[in-house]
């Protein structure tokens, strides 16, 4: 499966799809971009005159990239469509991203067994810099 | 093995994930782990990982969908370790 595949088969799409795309997915783990449009809805509010990218949209774009790309890649083939549920998440933030900020997500796989993937989940910024790590998993089941 | 030495393995393992509405006293041999003790997918998951790590066997998904109270568990279990 090719990386734009996996893109097409993800069930999102504006204004909540974080992906803009994906540099390697193996059975090991994902690796892939974004970039925050400057005039992203949640910025109108997240902070009043202050705009800075949720914590929230940060574990969702690293949910994306490294949980949901690599769990798509994992359960191929796919007939017609994948549902996915998203089931734990824990995560250290240590930078804010502000508009416009390109972000890159690392994952490496824990274990995928009976349809959950459970992963260890990296943001970094365009200087390199640590924004979150975290664990999350979600269960997959495909149709 | 007998079955209540299984069982008394498995209780605390059932436990680990209990969400935190549900008191351990609910946990009985005929409980369904997700209907009745409210587990989820997920953490039947977790449940069946850590019981495989415990007793050193290997679910099947046909294990997987068979199972659905600790006497499932059980009878799984006895069937590996035979």
């Amino acid at each position: 499966m090719t990386n734009k595949e996996i893109i097409a088969l993800l069930p999102y799409s504006e204004p909540f799809l974080f992906v803009d795309s994906l540099e390697s997915v193996t059975k090991d783990g994902a690796k892939g971009d974004y970039t925050f449009k400057t005039d992203s809805f949640f910025y109108e509010g997240h902070f009043k005159d202050n705009p800075v990218t949720p914590g929230v949209i940060l574990s969702e774009c690293m949910a994306q990239i490294g949980l949901v790309c690599l769990g798509i890649y994992l359960s191929a083939p796919i007939t017609s469509e994948i549902k996915i549920a998203f089931t734990t998440m824990h995560a250290d933030y240590y930078l804010p991203v502000f508009p416009g900020e390109r972000v890159t997500v690392i994952s490496e796989k824990m274990y995928f067994r009976f349809g959950k993937l459970k992963c260890k989940v990296r943001m970094t910024n365009n200087k390199g810099e640590v924004v979150a790590i975290g664990e999350m998993s979600g269960m997959m089941k495909t149709l | 093995m007998t079955t209540e030495d299984i069982y008394a393995k498995l209780v605390p393992i059932v436990k680990t994930y209990l969400p935190e509405d549900v008191n351990e006293s609910a946990i009985t041999p005929t409980s369904d782990l997700t209907r009745e003790l409210n587990i989820n997918s997920a953490h039947l998951v977790d449940v069946v990982l850590d019981v495989e790590d415990a007793f050193d066997v290997e679910f099947d998904n046909a294990d997987m969908e068979s199972l659905r109270t600790l006497n499932d568990a059980v009878a799984i279990i006895q069937k590996k370790i035979a």
